[in-house]
């Protein structure tokens, strides 16, 4: 019974008992099976053994039309060993059945649809998984996938970005669960030297109208403990740092046992960095 | 045998039946929501239309003519075997007419910097031409695979004045420079208008694309009324995205006695890997924005594809094909590298015209329906490009 209403909204709750502590929420990305399974499982450990609030773990796709050069090489990787959708969740399922931290899937559509809406769902909380991201299903086109999402008590993650209008941030927070996704700039994910000028203003806005409903979480770009404090401190209630870990990952692939200590290390310092006071 | 179902679309903008629609990401979304609204705007404003039409009549050389491939009928023995000669447009295909509208829009809209992606080259060239024409800045995403094989048109774009980023990600062709145009475009939407070469891609481009190529149809139409004092028996053409042939079949979508057939790259096989048919080998999915059927694996991951011809080699179509399809108002069917190889060789020697391997597909599939119809029938071929820029691929599969 334990276990049920731990099941529940575990997302909301994670940031809830963040803030009471005053923290922001680190929420760290990897690709699901890069470069391997093993190494993949291993790496995610070390991001939770860092401090990571929200492990954020990517479904290789062929076409990531979001995703900038760094993430697209590392689904290329995973995707050459094999990696399928159903290996991904069953990946998470391990990990989600040693850790308790909240799993997030960030999914492309197409790779959804194929195995089916509703199975993809089930299976996906059978393996612990509490939240989505589909970065190519707008609003607009959500209806079934959101309706399905509820029923199977997984929090549908909307984007937005900085050029969302103020009506649409209405219906897209309408509609959000779990936390809103704000792309913190004009691009595709990747890591940069600098946080951009947009992000800090879009953080502002965003939490102008969320009204605290719906925690905020920005990424995109979001690269360095700097970038970490700046975000959490104009406000926003979570950092996502993606690439700059799957970099970590990259750059270890002739000594993938390395990659865990490093990951470990970055994660540390990124998630100091969430702390307010 | 004629299924009479209502054939246009009636749907919320942007679907045509269940396909279209517009899965981008967010940060496309305001950009799409701009373009449309001026797309509204201007597609029913006078001055706009005229002032296109005019750039169609004397810069791309419209009207073009329906030209009657009297040898190549005789050769075949059935069907009056009519070609609509886009291959004659300025370019050599018939993408200036998109190029030209999405152009003179974009300038409309303040935009100053175009990009574009391209297969064969063909639509990239228009692209350069049509921006020259105008004064905006054009760059060009082509797959670094499809440079090596389609060479000519990569120098005429430069020399043109528009910029080439070779596509190295992926399977270096089509499909990825249309995600590295995407991806530029998300990280500049605020200065750059994204020209897209098919019917393919989100809300508005499927309608926006065949509004601008359905000025084939409307000719083709007029002409052949003209010539035979009847609708065609049939209209064919090739498809790859789908543009040309969309552009021809949308003015006959009402006539339910003529019969529209789409042929898709049968390449080397059907086998998973070999052709770039997805109606015929692929199954319902999204890409690059849209609802529509794709050649992809069983777990959802889109798959590479292979024909001789770079233009066809795409694994998505526009989705108002999908609907066609389905819907049972146009028919679509295959035809090989090796078949497309052979129509090239019949029209350029029966009728001294040189098809692009694109349009030879159609050809292809012509001569075959032409056999099966009676002589006091007509068919209707939409020649959609000439094919200078293929010689070096021709020479190297046909014996001299």
């Amino acid at each position: 019974m334990q276990s049920t209403s731990h099941s529940e909204d575990r997302i909301e709750a994670k940031f809830r008992e963040l803030q009471s502590h005053r923290e922001g929420a680190l929420i760290a990305y990897l690709t699901g099976g890069d470069p391997d399974p093993n190494a993949f499982l291993a790496n995610s450990t070390a991001l939770i053994e860092g401090g990571a609030d929200i492990v954020e773990v990517g479904i290789p796709f062929s076409d990531p039309i979001a995703d900038g050069p760094v993430i697209q090489a590392s689904s290329m990787r995973a995707l050459s060993q094999g990696a399928t959708p159903a290996g991904v969740l069953d990946l998470i399922g391990e990990l989600s059945s040693q850790c308790h931290v909240p799993f997030v899937v960030l999914s492309y559509y197409n790779p959804i649809l194929t195995m089916g809406l509703d199975r993809f769902l089930e299976k996906a909380r059978e393996s612990g998984v509490d939240g989505i991201v589909v970065p190519d299903l707008p609003v607009e086109e959500s209806y079934e996938f959101r309706t399905l999402a509820l029923k199977h008590n997984i929090d549908n993650i909307y984007l937005v970005a900085p050029n969302t209008s103020r009506t649409r941030l209405r219906t897209v927070l309408e509609k959000s669960k779990g936390f809103l996704y704000l792309v913190s700039l004009y691009g595709v994910t990747g890591p940069r030297d600098n946080l951009s000028p947009q992000a800090l203003k879009a953080v502002k806005k965003v939490k102008s109208l969320t009204k605290g409903k719906v925690p905020v979480s920005a990424g995109f770009g979001v690269s360095q403990p700097e970038h970490v404090s700046a975000i959490i401190r104009s406000g926003a209630d979570g950092a996502i740092v993606g690439s700059a870990l799957v970099n970590i990952v990259s750059q270890h692939l002739e000594s993938p046992n390395e990659a865990p200590h490093h990951l470990k290390s970055t994660v540390a310092k990124l998630k100091a960095s969430t702390r307010r006071s | 045998m004629k299924n009479r179902v209502e054939s246009r679309p009636r749907s919320k903008p942007g679907k045509f039946g269940r396909y279209g629609g517009q899965y981008v990401p967010e940060t496309l979304m305001e950009p799409l929501r701009a373009l449309e609204e001026a797309y509204n705007k201007f597609s029913h404003d006078l001055s706009f239309k005229k002032e296109l039409a005019g750039w169609l009549d004397s810069f791309a050389g419209r009207p073009t003519p329906l030209y009657l491939a009297a040898n190549l009928t005789r050769h075949v023995g059935g069907a009056r075997i009519y070609l609509k000669r886009e291959d004659l447009l300025h370019g050599g295909a018939h993408k200036i007419n998109n190029t030209l509208g999405q152009a003179l829009l974009a300038k409309k809209m303040g935009k100053r910097r175009i990009i574009a992606e391209t297969g064969a080259g063909q639509h990239g060239v228009a692209t350069a031409m049509a921006c020259a024409a105008f004064g905006l800045r054009a760059e060009v995403y082509m797959g670094s695979e499809d440079m090596d094989r389609q060479k000519l048109n990569v120098y005429r774009m430069k020399m043109l004045g528009a910029r080439v980023h070779p596509v190295e990600s992926g399977s270096k062709t089509l499909k990825d420079a249309i995600n590295e145009a995407l991806r530029d475009w998300v990280t500049n939407v605020q200065d750059t208008y994204y020209l897209l070469g098919s019917v393919v891609g989100p809300h508005p481009y499927p309608t926006m694309v065949r509004d601008f190529q359905s000025v084939i149809g409307k000719e083709a139409r007029k002409q052949i009324l003209l010539q035979e004092g009847k609708l065609p028996k049939a209209v064919v053409a090739c498809v790859g995205g789908g543009s040309n042939s969309i552009g021809i079949f949308h003015s006959f979508l009402h006539d339910l006695d003529v019969d529209l057939f789409g042929v898709e790259a049968g390449g080397e096989s059907l086998l998973p890997g070999q052709n770039a048919a997805p109606l015929i080998a692929g199954r319902e999915g999204v890409l690059h924005g849209m609802m529509t059927y794709v050649l992809q694996d069983e777990v959802g991951q889109v798959q590479t594809t292979r024909s001789i011809s770079a233009g066809l080699d795409y694994p998505g179509v526009g989705p108002e094909h999908a609907f066609l399809m389905n819907a049972g108002r146009a028919r679509y069917a295959t035809v090989s590298d090796q078949e497309a190889l052979e129509a090239f060789k019949n029209l350029s020697q029966l009728e001294g015209i040189m098809p692009a391997l694109e349009s030879a597909h159609a050809i292809s599939y012509a001569m075959k329906l032409a056999k099966s119809l009676g002589t006091r029938d007509s068919i209707i071929v939409n020649l959609s490009g000439r094919g200078d820029k293929d010689v070096e691929i021709i020479a190297k599969h046909l014996p001299q």
